[in-house]
């Protein structure tokens, strides 16, 4: 059986992580490299980068992060962050990401989606989607970080990527990010139900209930948390005991 | 002992790369290359894969004489080749992902999609599943049954002779995963993303 995916986030500023994890054998808190290593061993299913830079001078530093990461790292490495070419896409997929995430330049330009994922793979394509409740049941996608409003409705976009050949939706919550609240569940239930590609849950968690929630009642395929993980409140160990505690398929 | 993994621009073959190099370490020459003489002097090759069949087929082609030289080197000469996703739905004699596209014709059967059941399937089939060991098989050497190992695809293997089957996984049905026929070896799974196993099928390989 196909087992629910747990994916630690990483956010990396100028080469350094944002958020650190608080663990002891750590030798340097900021160091994605080790970060990633440590989730790797500790049963993470897949490790995720975001790089937040905001200036574009900044992607070699990303890539050799990459490079190194992908050395120790045998479980599959998404990157997302300001990608907007396929030559973005190309430099990480050779420095050693498996997957890419693209959030600002899919909504500007659907055919990057079209034409990254004719030329790579839907398989190494994940979009990923801002979303911000605007009314019952209604999300509009939001840009470059959650600060620029579309106007598009998530669901209608999300049916879009998967057209244009998304292998995977990566669905953030903007109004639960960072509030611990848990997934906006109804969010998550309006996309899963809608598409048929692997949708991951984003933004919001703060007990491993929250994971056991966006997986059964939200239909997501995977759960991606960042501070949860980074604070050591839970290891990725308690979070899969937790889940499999609950009958929920964990690769244990 | 040189081992080749082919480079036929194929799509990320970064992963496979590190991790057939963490495995050698020092004991054997990994070569990343698409020189037909290079491929044909090495002991053994991998043939990675992918995107679609069609794409992978398509960018095999490209390169002049890489078909033969594959030939010779797995059925003339019947040296271990290990097959990655595409690698080893290729295979096959035909596939029918972007259009009805011919196969390497080494192993009679098809590549056709998953069937969904009207959506209660997601695919792509992303994320770890486990294997159902069925038959005993030299890359599978010490790996328990129902380990888990990391897929992504949306097209499956059907071969004609069920008895090259090693391993299967369970997704809308019993989809194949290993398979074995004298010195072809192929894996649906990615054993270079697969973590400890999958390190551990790379390990057979290279041990062969």
């Amino acid at each position: 059986m196909l087992k629910n995916r747990i994916i630690p986030c990483l956010d990396v500023k100028n080469g350094r992580v944002v958020k650190g994890i608080n663990f002891v054998e750590l030798k340097d808190a900021g160091d994605p490299v080790e970060q990633a290593k440590i989730y790797s061993n500790g049963g993470a299913d897949e490790i995720c980068f975001l790089d937040i830079t905001a200036s574009n001078e900044n992607r070699e530093t990303i890539i050799n992060i990459v490079k190194k990461t992908a050395k120790n790292c045998f479980v599959p490495l998404t990157v997302g962050g300001g990608i907007r070419t396929i030559k973005n896409i190309t430099d990480l997929l050779l420095a050693g990401a498996d997957k890419v995430s693209i959030n600002t330049a899919a909504v500007n330009d659907i055919n990057l989606v079209v034409d990254a994922s004719k030329k790579f793979g839907s398989q190494c394509i994940v979009v990923a989607i801002d979303a911000k409740n605007i009314s019952k049941n209604k999300w509009e996608v939001f840009t470059h970080g959650g600060r620029n409003k579309t106007g598009i409705d998530v669901v209608e976009f999300s049916k879009k990527v998967e057209k244009a050949g998304a292998g995977e939706i990566l669905l953030t919550s903007m109004d639960r990010d960072g509030t611990k609240s848990g997934y906006d569940i109804e969010l998550l239930k309006m996309v899963t139900k809608n598409t048929n590609i692997p949708v991951i849950a984003s933004g919001g968690v703060g007990t491993l209930d929250h994971l056991y929630d966006g997986i059964t009642t939200g239909g997501a395929s995977a759960v991606l948390a960042a501070s949860i993980f980074h604070y050591g409140e839970h290891s990725i160990k308690d979070a899969k005991e937790y889940l499999n505690s609950k009958k929920v398929p964990v690769r244990l | 002992m040189n081992v080749t993994i082919v480079d036929y621009q194929s799509g990320n073959i970064s992963s496979v790369i590190n991790s057939f190099k963490q495995v050698a370490k020092d004991k054997v020459n990994i070569k990343i290359t698409s020189d037909l003489n290079k491929i044909k002097l090495s002991d053994k090759l991998i043939l990675p894969g992918q995107g679609s069949f069609k794409s992978c087929v398509d960018s095999l082609n490209r390169i002049n004489g890489l078909h033969d030289a594959l030939k010779e080197f797995a059925i003339i000469n019947k040296k271990p080749l290990l097959g990655i996703c595409v690698g080893l739905q290729m295979f096959g004699d035909v596939g029918y992902e972007e259009s009805e596209t011919k196969g390497l014709g080494w192993i009679p059967g098809k590549v056709t999609k998953i069937d969904n059941q009207n959506g209660k399937f997601k695919l792509p089939h992303i994320g770890w599943n486990e294997i159902e060991i069925v038959k005993e098989s030299k890359i599978l050497k010490d790996i328990q049954n129902k380990s888990h190992m990391y897929f992504v695809h949306s097209y499956e293997f059907v071969p004609g002779d069920k008895s090259v089957i090693t391993a299967t996984t369970d997704y809308s049905s019993k989809i194949v995963c290993s398979i074995e026929k004298d010195n072809l070896f192929g894996t649906q799974f990615h054993p270079e993303k697969s973590d400890k196993t999958g390190l551990k099928v790379i390990e057979n390989f290279l041990n062969l």
